[in-house]
């Protein structure tokens, strides 16, 4: 059969025990009759030893200092031991437990303090500040229409040297068209060469309609045109978000895009 | 002239965590290396007590100012938090927050026994405790409370014991000269009165100035380098 022994957690230790018979008697610790004091103390104890709860032995050992007090003062006093400044090595061990007792309400009055910052702690909420953004890698510089013509001129001259320059041909390609299809392959995430942009096209007209467009959708900041470096490549990918206008302003922006065709003077 | 305490202000609200003045001091250095702007470079050379009151003016200003919040150092390191008061509202925010459990009275006792008297070994403590400390000292030292700090210079060499870092953050202590009524029970022994006045037998007389906490009464007012944080008890509840 398990022996069932009760935590006694009230009193931690006999200081504290005797703090409590202090507290009761409503007296300061100085004023405290100690012979009344190891009175309840024992009394006490053996409360507990009686119930069979589980008793720390510092609690004979106090109970036993406290017989000792108490002895000792049942003699007359011309015959108690003497005490006093004059001899040092004898503690009064009356002193010695007043001493005992001071010092242990001192720590536990602080540890009431430390309690309340512990309270007060718990009802601290720190500023959390959120990971500040790495800053935005350096900007590619953004084309100048200077570029972007001179940049055209080069492909220009590419198809002027495959001998086109004479051919007449239809209008087949409008600004309209051709901006639908480059939006289409932006809104893909797509990021291209300026040179690349024209490389499906069959026909001077179709490279100056494809660059109509460009200039259309660079307009409406659908597209950003870049340069890693001056007279670089040029890059062409889709405007980041908070470059785009409200949507409703782009929207009344297209029907300004003439649909009709355009006719490139030929030479 | 730029106001190093805006600055500072600046840096410690936008800061992921709590900095200490040495972190402040690496800041402003490093922004000086960095810009070209006379009003930053000429606050390269910002000294550590100029951060240091400029701190300090900041939080009181703060204080002053009479916002929900305030500046406050713990463990050296300074940070805004709110006051405890908006706490109602600021739980819910937060959810639950993994705050380890509260201390036991044991433990908090032993906790201050430590932190007053370190380094300590564990027979001292048990000397002023009166009662056996080694389980709450193992549950301080698992929660990292306290640490083993070396040996004492006695007949077998004991264990001391001390508080961490972790300890001054628990309780939101700027530093360990920021305990609440710190001097009186650091390592003053209470004084043996000249005689022992035994007038009735049983009647021990202890002078009644040494019964108290000094720190019971309201906090003087003279202790400058108290933060916010480890105020006088009065204003720790909120309503």
């Amino acid at each position: 059969m398990v022996e069932y022994k009760v935590q006694f957690k009230v009193f931690e230790g006999p200081l504290d025990l005797l703090l409590y018979l202090v507290k009761k008697e409503e007296v300061d610790i100085y004023q405290i009759n100690l012979t009344r004091l190891a009175t309840q103390f024992i009394e006490y104890v053996e409360l507990m030893k009686e119930l069979d709860l589980d008793l720390a032995g510092e609690f004979l050992v106090m109970a036993a200092t406290l017989m000792l007090i108490k002895s000792r003062e049942l003699l007359p006093r011309d015959l108690q031991a003497p005490v006093g400044p004059e001899d040092e090595d004898l503690e009064d061990p009356r002193w010695e437990l007043i001493r005992k007792l001071v010092e242990y309400k001192k720590f536990k009055d602080a540890a009431a303090e430390l309690q309340a910052l512990e309270r007060r702690q718990e009802l601290t909420f720190p500023r959390q500040a959120p990971r500040p953004e790495a800053p935005p890698a350096p900007g590619r510089p953004e084309v100048s229409l200077f570029d972007l013509v001179g940049a055209l001129n080069a492909v220009l001259q590419r198809f002027q040297a495959r001998g086109h320059a004479s051919e007449i041909v239809e209008d087949r390609w409008t600004v309209s068209e051709k901006l639908e299809e480059l939006r289409g392959r932006l809104s893909g995430g797509q990021r291209f060469r300026f040179a690349a942009l024209f490389d499906g096209a069959t026909h001077r007209a179709e490279v100056v309609v494809t660059f109509l467009a460009l200039l259309e959708l660079i307009r409406l900041r659908v597209a950003l045109v870049t340069q890693t470096e001056a007279f670089g490549e040029i890059t062409i990918e889709a405007a980041p978000p908070e470059l785009s206008p409200p949507p409703d302003e782009s929207h009344s922006a297209e029907p300004a895009v003439p649909p009709t065709p355009v006719a490139p003077a030929l030479p | 002239m730029t106001d190093l305490k805006l600055v500072l202000e600046a840096i410690l609200f936008a800061s992921q965590k709590p900095l200490s003045v040495a972190d402040l001091k690496g800041v402003l250095a490093r922004a000086a290396d960095q810009s070209d702007e006379p009003a930053v470079r000429a606050l390269k050379r910002t000294k550590t007590d100029e951060i240091a009151a400029a701190l300090a003016a900041l939080r009181d200003e703060q204080e002053a100012g009479g916002r929900s919040y305030c500046l406050t150092c713990v463990a050296e390191a300074w940070q805004f938090v709110a006051r405890p008061e908006f706490a109602p509202w600021l739980r819910v925010l937060a959810g639950e927050r993994a705050r380890p459990a509260r201390l036991s009275p044991p433990a908090l006792e032993t906790l201050t026994i430590i932190a007053y008297r370190q380094p300590i070994t564990r027979a001292e403590i048990e000397q002023i405790r009166g009662v056996s400390v080694d389980g709450v000292m193992q549950t301080l030292l698992e929660r990292g409370l306290v640490e083993a700090v070396g040996r004492a210079e006695v007949v077998g060499r004991p264990i001391t014991y001390g508080t961490t870092k972790a300890f001054l953050e628990y309780f939101g202590l700027a530093s360990l000269d920021d305990l609440p009524g710190g001097d009186e029970l650091r390592r003053i022994p209470v004084e043996r009165p000249p005689t022992l006045l035994t007038v009735e037998p049983g009647l021990a007389t202890v002078p009644p100035a040494q019964l108290n906490l000094p720190s019971a009464e309201p906090a003087a007012p003279d202790t400058p380098p108290a933060p916010p944080a480890a105020p006088a008890t009065s204003d720790q509840q909120s309503p």
